[in-house]
């Protein structure tokens, strides 16, 4: 039995994904994949990504992740993490507008160019380094992390929700912005948990032991 | 609630073993990479970069070998550089658990490189690293680990390099490398302001203040240093409390 399939759909760097995994669940197996069947047979899902949504939406299209994802998410808990996040939205900004998989109510946009912060420095896009996330709504996957501890983040388009019972947690840059969302057995996140140190590797530890209820 | 400015502490790695040379030369050992990858993680280090000065080819399979160690127990960003010069050379590293991958000489041998490697790979994983030495009113570009001038100004490079999708710019001042008198300020806020991209000022850190200096008048998103942490005259988070007790935020 499969304890955590992290999806290979050829978009990014896994291997972060799956360490950590195996660091925070010593015993439990954790495999790569993009075999339908055994992400099927997983008791939970990691749904990674990097890079740009077009080539993304492309590959999960390839192998059908878009019909597949919809399904996990009524079945097991699946945890998303940064273009994996994007790509459950409706649409994106990035690549001259692309559609997405559509399973959270949202668009993503872009931060924009020339931002300056509130005391006039320049802003830089990507969004790189350490945020703060307010945690806006209590859920497991919270479990023993500080309000307002700080992830690694590197995004250049960010989420913005529709549905505000689903924003668990928020991050300001420029504005605030949408850097968790929730829904049933779902959990978003913008950040890389899997690189965000202390914080990050409670929030897979929570992941791995959460039955999907919140 | 803001981004932080992160410090990066850069391992200088040959054949397996930490190494620092003062300007590029006069080599001094510092140590395990792992041990000093895991020490710098438990001090709070925002990032950890490699520079890979191995030339032959065991070594660099030393260096994959010793990226994995390091990922499978360091859970914060990890950049490598030195002679990265094909897709396969980004490959083998980002599959080794690097998080991104510093190009300098091969970029400008290529530019084309970049614009390929973004695309692959994404920005997000592609830093340029550049290597810059003032002459008269403006700075040229290095190569070759500072060895080789190429005529290039680094502002216009810097700026091409964003074009083509370098998602950060790693900024060393061959002037301040190794003097240990802080960094070239003016040539990094020249940049910073010149790029939409983060900068990580680098070459020249001999105390706490530098750090700080880089950030509010260089205007670094991130500040890199390595000699001031090999050799435990500072921790990383003495360099943390030093920067916010200066009005820098940063993650304690």
């Amino acid at each position: 039995m499969v304890d955590v399939a992290v999806i290979d759909y050829g978009m990014g760097n896994l291997h972060s994904a799956s360490k950590a995994l195996e660091f925070v669940a010593p015993g439990k197996k954790i495999v790569v994949t993009s075999d339908r069947d055994e992400i099927l047979a997983a008791e939970r899902v990691m749904f990674p990504g990097v890079g740009a949504i077009r080539d993304c939406m492309a590959e999960i299209r390839r192998l059908e992740l878009d019909t597949l994802l919809p399904e996990l998410i009524k079945t097991r808990p699946v945890l998303a993490i940064c273009v994996g996040m994007q790509a459950l939205m409706d649409s994106s900004e990035e690549n001259q507008g692309v559609d997405c998989i559509g399973v959270l109510p949202g668009k993503v946009r872009f931060f924009g160019d020339n931002l300056v912060d509130a005391k006039g420095e320049k802003l830089k896009v990507p969004h790189m380094g350490w945020n703060q996330v307010k945690q806006v709504q209590d859920h497991p996957i919270w479990h023993g992390i500080e309000q307002d501890s700080r992830f690694y983040f590197v995004h250049s388009y960010y989420v913005e929700a529709e549905n505000s019972q689903q924003i668990i947690g928020s991050t300001e840059y420029n504005s605030t912005f949408t850097s968790v969302l929730a829904d049933k057995n779902l959990v978003a996140c913008q950040f890389h948990p899997e690189k965000s140190q202390h914080a990050g590797l409670a929030l897979l530890k929570n992941f791995v032991n959460w039955d999907g209820s919140c | 609630m803001s981004l932080a400015k992160r410090i990066i502490p850069c391992l200088d790695v040959d054949k397996g073993r930490v190494v620092k040379g003062v300007q590029f030369v006069d080599i001094r050992d510092a140590g395990d990479p792992v041990e000093v990858a895991k020490r710098y993680d438990r001090e709070g280090a925002d990032e950890i970069t490699f520079l890979d000065i191995t030339a032959s080819h065991e070594g660099r399979d030393t260096t994959i070998h010793m990226v994995e160690d390091i990922a499978s127990q360091v859970f914060i960003p990890l950049t490598v550089g030195g002679g990265i010069r094909t897709v396969e050379d980004i490959r083998a590293m980002l599959n080794a658990g690097a998080d991104k991958v510093g190009i300098n000489t091969a970029a400008v041998h290529n530019p084309e490189f970049v614009s390929e490697a973004a695309q692959r790979f994404g920005s997000q994983c592609i830093v340029v690293a550049i290597d810059a030495k003032r002459q008269g009113d403006h700075w040229e570009i290095f190569t070759h680990g500072g060895r080789k001038p190429t005529g290039i100004d680094a502002i216009e490079w810097a700026k091409q390099m964003v074009e083509r999708g370098a998602g950060e710019i790693l900024l060393t001042s061959m002037d301040r490398d190794g003097t240990r008198d802080g960094f070239d300020l003016e040539l990094t806020r020249a940049v910073s302001e010149a790029v939409s991209v983060p900068v990580i000022a680098s070459g020249g850190v001999g105390n706490l203040d530098h750090l700080t200096e880089g950030v509010l008048q260089g205007k670094a998103d991130a500040v890199l240093a390595a000699s001031i942490f090999h050799f435990a005259e500072h921790t990383i988070e003495d360099a943390k409390k030093a920067m916010q007790s200066r009005g820098v935020e940063v993650r304690l």
